[in-house]
């Protein structure tokens, strides 16, 4: 049991490394940076133009509709990089299993069409 | 028949492959159909159920494990997943009349409550901590929607955001629990995590508190029952009727696996944990249902306290009481469908009642659906000799013979308060000026109202089937 444990040693290293640069690089600002704000410094960046409204606006609901279903097919993707570079070594199996996998995505994408998701009015 | 990929037999897997091949074929016929599907949709589930159960039935007798141990099919799996499809069928049956209104032809509910219950399938024959995960999460996920489908209605739609936001909570305890448990042990599968958990170990004693912990959360047991009241109130009551039933089935049959498979050589570390968790819900079970006035928030104090009650059963840690716990959960499934039949029977004028008021003079009104849900209410207080005592009479035999007396002793006493609240309802509908008649009962209720009831009342003229079935089923988790 202890074996395994040792071998996350270099997680627990990294954690410590990685939180104390991390907080290194919030804190030294704080110290060391020279600061004089004045308004237009702290003023919303908006490409040469003033900001006419306020970000926190009422957002048409379509919109996480969209991103919802963009996320299903961006992981999809994402699963089949990986399988698309092992594929010579995945012999049969690999090849089906994605293919259901597919298929299934199929389906809900079908559904998804059917019921009107894809059409913004 | 063999049917083998890559080496692993997909045969103990058939059930759950037709289960979920009906589902999507189900959805594109009402992709493509539109909502006027909605009546042959949900048949064609509860056909496809009934199949499902008929396949599993069938299976090969014995023990069969598939994906390298990750899908363990034997005798309990067998009985706890007939159960459960027996429970999907019967809340499907129930939600006719719910679907069939105009406004709410959704044909996704039958096929979200099939996708749930192959969720709980997986869940009930998960054999490592990863198939657990797949399958609560499956069976989550759906009853998440569920809960929220009534969604122009806004005590359904916080319903459907509470149970999910604290579900997701849940999840994260569990796989945190897991997460240890894996590191601890260096495996996930249960038989392995058996072999290496011989000693209590702090870190595994964490992961395994927290394992329980969301376990407890779907089996809804206190400390983790605070979304129950609520969301049984909001849910529409046909969907309640599902939460009552078959997921409880399924996080009932994980919780018993996972504590006497994984880990058998650290009884007395989970033992207590299961011990204050069973005391807890019978106690609160009883006094918090007290001072209700919705009958689906009494439900869910009542099926809170249930859980408790089953989980004494569990404490004992012996085959006897994991056949204790079996018998429970079967008769608790056919009480809690019956008394929701009667439930969704309560309508005036089209629209639902559901206020114990409701209840006065019902004798008079309906004599027979007075007489039956009395039964009901008699059953779920355990008095004998109906099933309900049967039920409560195996858990504490179990418990007193692994020598948990202070448990079954509480465990009476509760029982005691509890009657307070069902005989008070008894009460009402026998005593008191009743308030109005009720819609006329529809066909589909009236029979599951007579076969849960009849099975309620005549349970002790036979009881040797269940009961010779539980005990072989417990047997093969041993």
């Amino acid at each position: 049991m202890n074996g395994i444990l040792h071998n996350y040693l270099p997680l627990v290293v990294f954690i410590g490394i990685a939180s104390v640069i991390g907080l290194a690089l919030l804190i030294a600002p704080f110290l060391v940076a020279y600061q004089q704000p004045d308004p237009e410094k702290l003023s919303a960046y908006e490409c040469g133009f003033n900001a006419f409204d306020d970000a926190r606006m009422k957002f048409d609901v379509r919109f996480y509709l969209v991103a919802i279903l963009f996320i299903i097919f961006d992981l999809e993707v994402a699963f089949l990089f990986p399988w698309a570079v092992a594929f010579g070594k995945l012999g049969a199996t690999g090849f089906w299993s994605m293919i259901v996998f597919l298929g299934v995505l199929t389906i809900g994408f079908a559904y998804e069409w059917k019921k009107g998701a894809l059409e913004w009015d | 028949m063999t049917i083998t990929t890559a080496g692993y037999s997909l045969l103990p897997v058939l059930p759950e492959l037709m289960l979920a091949v009906g589902a999507m074929v189900l959805l594109m016929i009402g992709a493509f159909n539109g909502p006027k599907v909605t009546g042959l949709v949900t048949t064609l589930a509860v056909c496809l159920l009934v199949v499902v159960g008929a396949a599993e039935i069938m299976l090969p007798a014995g023990k069969h494990v598939t994906f390298g141990g990750s899908f363990i099919v034997d005798d309990y799996a067998r009985f706890l997943k007939v159960l459960a499809i027996i429970a999907s069928a019967v809340t499907l049956i129930l939600s006719r009349e719910f679907l069939a209104d105009q406004s709410r032809r959704i044909f996704e509910y039958a096929i979200l409550v099939l996708l749930s219950t192959l969720g709980m399938m997986v869940l009930i024959s998960a054999g490592d901590l990863i198939m657990l995960y797949l399958g609560l999460e499956l069976m989550s996920l759906a009853l998440y929607v569920v809960a929220a489908s009534n969604r122009d209605n806004a005590k359904s739609t916080e319903a459907g955001l509470k149970y999910f936001v604290l579900g997701a909570l849940s999840s994260g305890m569990l796989l945190y629990g897991a997460s240890m448990i894996y590191g601890f042990t260096g495996t996930v599968s249960f038989a392995g995590i058996a072999a290496e958990a011989k000693t209590g170990n702090i870190g595994l004693v964490f992961g395994l508190v927290f394992l329980l912990a969301g376990l407890c959360f779907k089996v809804s047991a206190v400390p983790f029952h605070m979304w129950t009241p609520d969301v049984y109130e909001g849910a529409p009551t046909p969907v309640t009727a599902f939460f009552a039933s078959a997921p409880k089935v399924a996080a009932l049959a994980v919780f018993t696996r996972v504590t006497l498979t994984a880990f058998p050589g650290i009884v007395v570390q989970w033992q207590q944990v299961v011990v204050f968790v069973s005391l807890a819900s019978m106690v609160l079970g009883s006094f918090a249902a007290i001072g209700q006035t919705n009958i689906k928030r009494l439900m869910a104090y009542s099926s809170i306290g249930h859980m408790g009650f089953a989980l004494v059963g569990l404490a004992a840690g012996t085959q006897e009481g994991a056949q204790g716990v079996l018998v429970y959960i079967a008769i608790y499934v056919a009480m809690t469908l019956g008394t929701f039949a009667i439930i969704l029977t309560m309508k005036r004028n089209g629209q639902p009642v559901e206020t114990i008021k409701d209840f006065a003079g019902l004798s008079r009104t309906n004599p027979i659906i007075a007489f039956f849900f009395a039964m009901f209410l008699f059953s779920l207080a355990g008095v004998p000799p109906l099933a309900g005592f049967f039920g409560k009479f195996y858990v504490f035999m179990a418990a007193i013979k692994s020598g948990l007396f202070v448990l079954a002793v509480v465990g009476v006493l509760a029982s005691v308060v509890g009657a307070f609240y069902y005989l008070s309802i008894v009460k009402l509908m026998y005593f008191d000026e009743p308030v109005g008649k009720l819609d006329p009962m529809r066909v589909e209720l009236r029979t599951v109202l007579a076969v849960a009831g009849l099975f309620n009342v005549l349970f002790f003229v036979y009881p040797a089937p269940l009961v010779s079935a539980a005990a072989f089923a417990a047997k093969s988790l041993f």
